[in-house]
């Protein structure tokens, strides 16, 4: 396998790696067809710092470093700095993908960033510079079913 | 991790040469290596090694030795068996039948062939991956000058019904190839029986080294060259004789067909309790390809909510060598064509694992490896947001 050795270690230890009840904003993005699919979970408290981030993820061995790094880069980050975390911020901290698993690290940002637009959207707030990722297939709750 | 053990069940991508067949080919690179088309006796000595290998792979399929000729690998004697026989005989037509589930070697011959005007059909094939021979014949036009089926197929082993393939064939007048690469020296394979014309098979997937296969060409068939050069192998193709990896090639068809019944036997009932012991104990888990028309060492498996390549990362640090079909390890972004045309979705088909066995294989791997499978797919779906959706679903029905 072409994985460095920081890939390997958060494929095989994963960091943050689980569920979390009550989240602050949950995304999921990814695309079972395409055999990767990530989630992530943002604890975030009342001043807009991420005090805890958590992940799930389907996919080959870099979708799980990736969403593994994701989730460690962003612990401690307010809101504005996660979005600051990006594919390449993800791909050095893991010492480089192979060119072949480059969209897994562009997925983490996606995911970072539909997880921020849940959070967004659930607390009625802009979040400056942040567009709902293309691969969001997060199921945002639809307004007109809870008038049932 | 500290590797302690390797379990290799990947032996349909390769396979260990045997010890007897590297001593076999052993004096053919220091001591005998005279080119066989010289005149003086040292080199034409060689011609009977030669010899005798075409004469054992005849016998092991039925043939007449002067219809094996010698190729590099499995892949050239499918490419020359297509190409060859679409070009003698495009007079009497242009349209090629052959599968969806074939290997690439000969797929992406059918698509070179089609940029140059032939007509090529793809058979879909039902849930098993065999081919319908009713589906077979309405594909059948007059202009159609050759079938190819693979004998077994590589991912899933499936097992063609070869021999009425071979019958509809002849029947039209057709020419019937069949690559065997898989199936050759692992299940009886009979030419004239299963009217089979031409026939492709490779050294490497029957414990002789990579880089020697054969094609056979029936007597009649009137294909030309696809390697010119010399007059090596009747003038068909050129090129000076590989001799060690011929000699090879026949000591491990040899010992294949010495042990073929024995072999069969060990290797399907312990690949038989391997399935068993995977279906029974690992849930939301489907077997791939046919319960019984299967190659004798093929196992492959679909676990759902997880994906191939992280698995056969976790397996590869329990010291266990597995294949999968998924987009990660085939270098696209669409899982194994095979798993596609036996109608898997592809969220199904991405947690693909092939293993494959060998007469090495002892039942205590075989324990080893599904308790390992079994706790591996336990964490992969634990790190599994499909696995988490499904059980939450689960829960709320």
């Amino acid at each position: 396998m072409q994985y460095s050795e920081k890939v390997m270690d958060h494929f095989q230890h994963p960091r943050n790696m689980g569920e979390m009840e009550e989240a602050s904003g949950v995304g999921t993005v990814g695309n079972a067809k395409c055999g990767d699919i990530m989630r992530m979970y943002l604890d975030i408290d009342e001043n807009e710092i991420i005090r805890e981030a958590k992940f799930k993820t389907f996919g080959c061995g870099a979708a799980v470093a990736t969403s593994s790094m994701a989730t460690e880069l962003v612990k401690g980050k307010t809101v504005r700095e996660a979005l600051e975390v990006t594919n390449k911020a993800v791909m050095e901290a893991l010492d480089g993908l192979p060119p072949v698993k480059v969209h897994c690290s562009l997925l983490a940002e996606e995911a970072i960033h539909a997880a921020l637009w849940d959070y967004a959207e659930k607390h009625g707030i802009v979040i400056e510079g942040l567009a709902r990722p293309v691969n969001d297939i997060s199921e945002h709750e639809e307004a007109a079913e809870e008038e049932y | 991790m500290e590797k302690t053990k390797m379990i290799y069940l990947d032996n349909a991508a390769t396979t260990r040469c045997k010890p007897e067949v590297v001593e076999a080919m052993l004096p053919y690179f220091t001591e005998q290596y005279g080119n066989a088309s010289a005149v003086y006796e040292f080199a034409s000595n060689m011609k009977e090694p030669i010899r005798k290998a075409r004469e054992t792979i005849a016998e092991s399929l039925g043939a007449k030795p002067e219809e094996i000729y010698f190729t590099s690998c499995g892949t050239e004697a499918d490419n020359w068996a297509l190409k060859a026989a679409a070009e003698a005989y495009q007079d009497k037509g242009n349209h090629i039948i052959t599968t969806k589930i074939e290997h690439h070697a000969i797929l992406h011959t059918g698509e070179y062939l089609e940029k140059r005007g032939f007509e090529v059909t793809y058979l879909d094939v039902d849930e098993f991956g065999r081919v319908d021979l009713d589906v077979l014949k309405a594909a059948i036009r007059p202009t159609t000058i050759l079938i190819s089926v693979m004998f077994a197929n590589n991912e899933i082993g499936t097992i063609e019904p070869v021999k009425e393939i071979g019958a509809i064939a002849k029947e039209r007048g057709i020419l019937f190839h069949t690559d065997a690469v898989q199936a050759y020296g692992h299940v009886p394979i009979q030419v004239d029986e299963m009217n089979i014309d031409m026939l492709s098979a490779s050294g490497h997937k029957i414990n002789a080294p990579k880089g020697v296969g054969f094609l056979y060409i029936r007597k009649g068939v009137k294909i030309g060259s696809f390697i010119h050069g010399g007059a090596q192998e009747r003038r068909r193709r050129a090129g000076t004789e590989n001799i060690p990896y011929i000699v090879g090639l026949a000591k491990a068809a040899g010992m294949h067909q010495d042990s073929m019944g024995k072999d069969m036997e060990e290797v399907t009932a312990l690949r038989d309790y391997l399935i068993d012991r995977v279906l029974t104990e690992i849930p939301y888990v489907r077997l791939n390809g046919h319960r019984t028309k299967r190659l004798p060492n093929n196992a492959n498996f679909c676990f759902q909510f997880i994906e191939g390549e992280s698995l056969l990362i976790m397996l590869d640090m329990a010291g266990i060598c597995g294949a999968s079909g998924s987009a990660c390890t085939s270098g696209s972004l669409d899982p194994s064509h095979v798993l596609l045309a036996i109608g898997l979705p592809h969220e199904i088909a991405h947690g693909s694992l092939r293993l494959t066995l060998s007469d090495e294989t002892t039942k205590e791997d075989i324990d080893y490896v599904v308790d390992q499978l079994k706790e591996i797919v336990a964490r992969l779906r634990d790190m599994s947001p499909l696995y988490e959706d499904f059980m939450r679903e689960k829960k709320e029905r």
